[in-house]
């Protein structure tokens, strides 16, 4: 059997989405000799087609199908209708992701056993350890190129990071350099190294960022035995009777519906749309939605604690010059009660470009108070504080009763600040700001957090059936052959950016498909 | 390489500012007088059309009045003040409303409504409309009273990308925009900083 597959061949794995996660395990799965459907809701942009253009490129990649927001989150003030800002398109987000390359930390994996019960938290131990993961977390350093590991040196610090790294110096910070990055810093597998375009957000033009639109995805093709279907948006996932997934239900690229059958359905479509496929899917046999007997998918929505301080400085900084995440602190992302909350958060430096400024650094603010910053922007250095927000049940994904374009519900995001979070940013704002002041900084300006780039644990793994969705595989408690391969799976968010968890978890995670398949357990 | 930029059409609509028609094009201050009159804040304002005080730039008008328009063009630069900014980068800001109004009769009615209320409110404190309260202050505090409504909302969140997505304004503010078509910033300054 080889690409393309007939819509009725029942012995394929689908893949729902195509990003760090989807992307991932196409590829390992392809490689390994499975047959695999991939549905990508977008479309294909490859590096040629990105522009340096912030608002332009926004209109080329960013996710902008009707969602709905609920909660004393600010987004949903600001943003009502843009509570992420991920990625559409063959790559999903690992197209405008900025390339923090991190490992999550061995005592985040039992955030609940580390913090103890906190209040209103739904903590919960990982079933998995770093243990399991670390050498696959191997495996994803290899591929993705990720500097300071395999003999890959860090990336040059721009302006940006020599302000923070002088900063850094200044308050006793020991753990601050320019990151474990998925950018070429030499050229390596094919790709060009980084001539610091500063446009890491809007896809990078030189491929040096890695992305799985240009490395996992070709590679997966080549085999012949992957199959990507742009402009394919997925409405459900179709049971039988023994209540095993059959098939996926999409609308493809004339509007039409489609069904892919399936003997495998992995759901990675990131952690808004994916438990909204699953909510979706609801039936007579799952009235809850498919993989709901714990009533979880959808909850536990994490977006990371976050926050940016920009700062203003007599002389200029030019911090869009150059790559847009340039450095990192990771001296407060361990577990420290004493400071007044449970978990870590890491400080990495971030730029914007003019446009974004305007909208995002105050969002809703006008006047001299705004235009003065504005004003300022050729002075500005500025970091995006990082960090573990705890798990709530109440902050959730569920089915609104908007539809968009494909005739379903679409998702309601509803998000509140755990304490723990608001004294995490707290903090992060005082030491973002006592580092930018120790080097001189004439004004700073705390920023509240962006519509999320990360978001986590909607679909989250449990040891127990009834605390999660998923086992530690991704593979539904439920029904045997249905497994989530992105970021939703993540039982807590830890400090940490998601991105190379996602891929160790989809590598582990191809392995285990395997072994399944092979033998016929699935 | 050429890039194709994909633009949304709201990107579209905030792009650089549309050359007057020909009947404006060229003409001298003087000549622009002689057809309108000059308001307090520099501009020329006469039928069915704005300029600046030299005629550097001017708007045609369809659907607002002139004296609305140079009501807009005073609150946008209140909205967002920046004083090396010409009055050209908010009329190019705030252009859009102006367009969208030519073919939708209740927007139209909607900002005539708007301007009307923001005159009653400046009269009521004093002045003898919004443009002739000579002083920021005062007019910013006309506009607090209005930032919560509708109209507000509308201009104010136009200008983001309106006044804020246009190059000349990036080359302003310091900003230098794509890059790389250049080779990017690898040598062009990345990492310059001499000061720290």
């Amino acid at each position: 059997m080889s690409a393309p597959y007939e819509l009725s061949d029942d012995s394929v794995v689908v893949i729902i989405g195509t990003g760090a996660g989807g992307g991932t395990l196409a590829n390992a799965l392809a490689q390994q000799g499975v047959d695999v459907v991939a549905l990508e809701a977008g479309a294909r942009h490859l590096p040629a087609d990105y522009v340096n253009d912030e608002w332009a490129s926004f209109g080329q990649l960013a996710w902008t199908d009707m969602r709905t927001t609920s909660g004393s989150w600010r987004v949903a003030k600001d943003f009502p209708n843009l509570p992420a800002w991920i990625v559409k398109a063959v790559g999903g987000s690992t197209t405008h992701w900025a390339g923090a390359s991190l490992r999550i930390q061995a005592h985040e994996f039992f955030a609940l056993s580390e913090y103890g019960k906190v209040e209103g938290a739904n903590l919960l131990d990982w079933p998995i350890s770093l243990t399991d993961l670390d050498p696959y977390y191997d495996v994803a350093e290899k591929r993705m190129g990720v500097t300071r590991t395999n003999g890959i040196p860090g990336l040059p610090g721009n302006n940006n990071f020599k302000v923070m790294k002088a900063g850094a110096d200044k308050l006793g910070y020991t753990e601050c350099h320019t990151g474990r990055m998925a950018i070429n810093s030499e050229p390596r597998d094919g790709r060009g190294s980084c001539r610091q375009l500063g446009f890491c957000f809007q896809g990078c033009k030189m491929g040096a960022k890695w992305s799985t639109a240009y490395t996992e995805i070709p590679q997966g093709e080549a085999t012949g035995r992957l199959e990507v279907r742009e402009n394919a948006h997925v409405l459900m996932i179709e049971h039988d009777g023994a209540g095993k997934v059959s098939g996926v239900v999409y609308q493809d690229a004339d509007g039409n519906r489609q069904v892919q059958k399936a003997r495998v359905v992995c759901v990675a479509g990131n952690s808004i749309e994916s438990p909204r496929i699953l909510l979706n899917s609801a039936s007579s046999l799952f009235p809850d939605g498919l993989a709901n007997s714990s009533g979880q998918v959808g909850r536990n929505y994490m977006r990371h604690m976050t926050g940016s301080v920009y700062a203003a400085f007599e002389e200029p900084v030019h911090m869009y010059r150059g790559t847009t995440m340039a450095g990192i602190i990771s001296d407060e992302a361990r577990h420290d009660p004493s400071r007044g909350f449970v978990g870590g958060y890491e400080m990495e430096t971030v730029s914007v470009g003019v446009p974004f400024a305007a909208a995002f650094l105050n969002p809703g603010g006008w006047g001299r108070p705004f235009t003065a910053a504005m004003d300022n922007y050729a002075h500005l250095a500025g970091m995006w504080l990082v960090g573990e927000d705890m798990p709530q049940e109440s902050n959730r994904i569920t089915l609104s009763d908007e539809v968009d374009h494909t005739g379903m519900p679409v998702a309601n995001v509803h998000f509140d600040d755990h304490p723990n979070d608001v004294a995490m940013r707290d903090h992060a704002y005082a030491q973002g700001t006592a580092l930018y002041e120790s080097v001189g900084a004439t004004q700073i300006y705390p920023t509240p957090p962006y519509p999320s780039t990360h978001n986590m644990g909607t679909n989250r793994m449990s040891e127990q059936p009834a605390d999660g969705v998923v086992n530690g595989f991704g593979q539904s408690h439920d029904i045997d052959n249905l497994f989530v391969s992105d970021g939703s799976q993540f039982t807590t968010g830890a400090a940490e950016n998601p991105t190379l968890t996602i891929v160790a978890l989809a590598l582990r995670q191809a392995d285990y498909i395997v072994g399944q398949m092979s033998g016929k357990a699935i | 390489m050429t890039l194709r930029p994909m633009m949304t059409s709201d990107t579209a609509r905030t792009l650089a500012f549309t050359p007057p028609r020909s009947a404006l094009k060229g003409l001298t201050r003087r000549q622009l007088l002689q057809r309108g009159l000059a308001l307090g804040t520099g501009l020329i304002v006469g039928p069915g059309f704005i300029a600046g005080a030299r005629g550097a730039w001017a708007m045609e008008l369809e659907a607002l009045s002139p004296d609305s328009m140079a009501t807009l063009l005073q609150m946008a630069r209140d909205i967002y003040p920046h004083d090396r900014f010409g009055d050209a980068l908010y009329a190019a800001a705030i252009r859009q409303h102006e367009d969208r109004a030519v073919t939708d009769a209740e927007f139209q009615q909607f900002l005539a409504d708007g301007v009307a209320d923001l005159d009653a409110r400046a009269v009521e404190a004093g002045h003898a409309s919004y443009t002739a309260a000579g002083w920021e202050a005062d007019r910013v505090a006309i506009l607090h009273g209005i930032e919560d409504q509708p109209f507000f909302q509308t201009i104010r969140g136009s200008l983001v990308v309106g006044l804020y997505n246009q190059p000349a304004v990036w080359e302003l503010l310091g900003y230098e925009g794509s890059s790389v078509e250049h080779g990017g910033y690898l040598e062009r300054g990345f990492d310059d900083i001499a000061w720290l």
